[in-house]
C-alpha cells in the first residue's frame, strides 16, 4: 500500500495536458461556427494557462503563482460577463449566431 | 493513487474537451465544458492548490458555465451550419495548431529540473495563500473589485439597452 501511494506523477506531463487543452482551445476557436461555443473554447485556452500556473506554483513553491490563478479566473469571470452580454447584444441585432452570418461591423 | 488519479481526471478533461469540438449543439458543448472544468479542479488538489480547486468549482464550474448555459438556453441556439469558409479556417489552422503543440512539447519535454508531484507533499492552505494575497497584494485585488463593478455596469448596459423603452410602454399601460 505503501508503494502504491508513493506513486508520483512528473511535473512534465501536468504542462503537457496544459498545452493539449490548450490547443484544443485554439482548435475550437478555428472550427467551430457559433459564437457561444467559440466563446467556449477561449474559456477552454485560459483553463488549460491555468493548470501550468498551478503546476509552476508547485514546482516552486510559490504563493503567487497560484494567486495570479485566482485574478485570471476574476478576470474571466468578468470577461463572461461582458462577453455574454455582447453576445445578446449581437443576436438582438443580427437574429443569429453564425459567425459567417455576421460578417458586416455595421449594424 | 496520484498517478491513477492523475491519468482518471486527465482522461476526463481531454475527453470533455474532444467532446466540445465534436458537438454541434452549444448546450451539449457547455456540459462537456463544464465537465473539463470539474476534472481541472481535481487537478489542481493533487497540485496542492485547495483553494484554487473551490473556487474552480465555484466560480467557473458554478457562475460562469450557469452563465453559458443560461445565454444558450436564453437565445435558443440550435446547430451551427457549415460553410466553405469554415473548411478553409479548418485546413489553415489544423497544421499551425499541430505545429505549436509540437514546439510547446519539445520543450517541455526537453526541459530538466522540472520535479515531481505526490500526494505526500503539504498543500498550500488558504491561509498561507490569504496572507500574501491581503498583505502584499492587497492593492491588485481591491483593483479587481473596482473590474468586476465596471464588467457588471457594462453587461446591464450592453444587455439591457431596451430597458428604456419597455419601462417607457409600461409606463403608458
Amino acid at each position: 500500500m505503501s508503494s502504491f501511494l508513493s506513486q508520483e506523477v512528473p511535473l512534465s506531463w501536468y504542462l503537457i495536458l496544459s498545452a493539449i487543452l490548450f490547443s484544443l482551445g485554439v482548435v475550437g476557436f478555428l472550427v467551430k461556427r457559433n459564437l457561444i461555443t467559440i466563446f467556449m473554447s477561449i474559456e477552454l485556452m485560459l483553463n488549460g494557462v491555468n493548470l501550468s500556473f498551478v503546476t509552476f506554483a508547485h514546482q516552486w513553491h510559490a504563493v503567487k503563482g497560484q494567486i495570479f490563478v485566482f485574478f485570471v479566473m476574476m478576470v474571466a469571470a468578468a470577461e463572461a460577463a461582458v462577453g455574454l452580454a455582447i453576445i445578446i447584444a449581437v443576436f438582438r441585432a443580427r437574429g443569429t449566431l453564425a459567425v459567417d452570418r455576421i460578417d458586416r461591423m455595421k449594424l | 493513487m496520484h498517478l491513477i488519479m492523475f491519468f482518471v481526471f486527465a482522461g476526463f478533461c481531454l475527453a470533455g474537451a474532444i467532446n466540445l469540438l465534436l458537438q454541434s449543439h452549444p448546450i451539449n458543448s457547455a456540459l462537456s465544458l463544464i465537465v473539463v472544468m470539474t476534472s481541472l479542479a481535481v487537478l489542481y488538489l493533487l497540485l496542492g492548490a485547495e483553494f484554487l480547486a473551490a473556487a474552480q468549482v465555484i466560480v467557473y464550474a458554478g457562475a460562469i458555465m450557469v452563465l453559458f448555459t443560461f445565454v444558450v438556453m436564453l437565445l435558443n441556439a440550435d446547430r451551427e451550419e457549415r460553410t466553405m469558409r469554415s473548411r478553409a479556417a479548418s485546413m489553415v489552422g489544423f497544421p499551425a495548431v499541430v505545429v505549436i503543440l509540437a514546439v510547446i512539447a519539445t520543450v517541455i519535454l526537453q526541459t530538466r529540473g522540472l520535479g515531481v508531484a505526490r500526494l505526500s507533499e503539504g498543500i498550500t492552505s488558504t491561509t498561507e495563500l490569504s496572507a500574501v494575497l491581503f498583505t502584499k497584494l492587497l492593492l491588485p485585488f481591491e483593483v479587481t473589485s473596482v473590474l468586476i463593478l465596471i464588467a457588471i455596469l457594462g453587461a446591464v448596459a450592453l444587455a439591457g439597452h431596451d430597458g428604456d423603452k419597455s419601462e417607457g410602454r409600461k409606463g403608458e399601460q
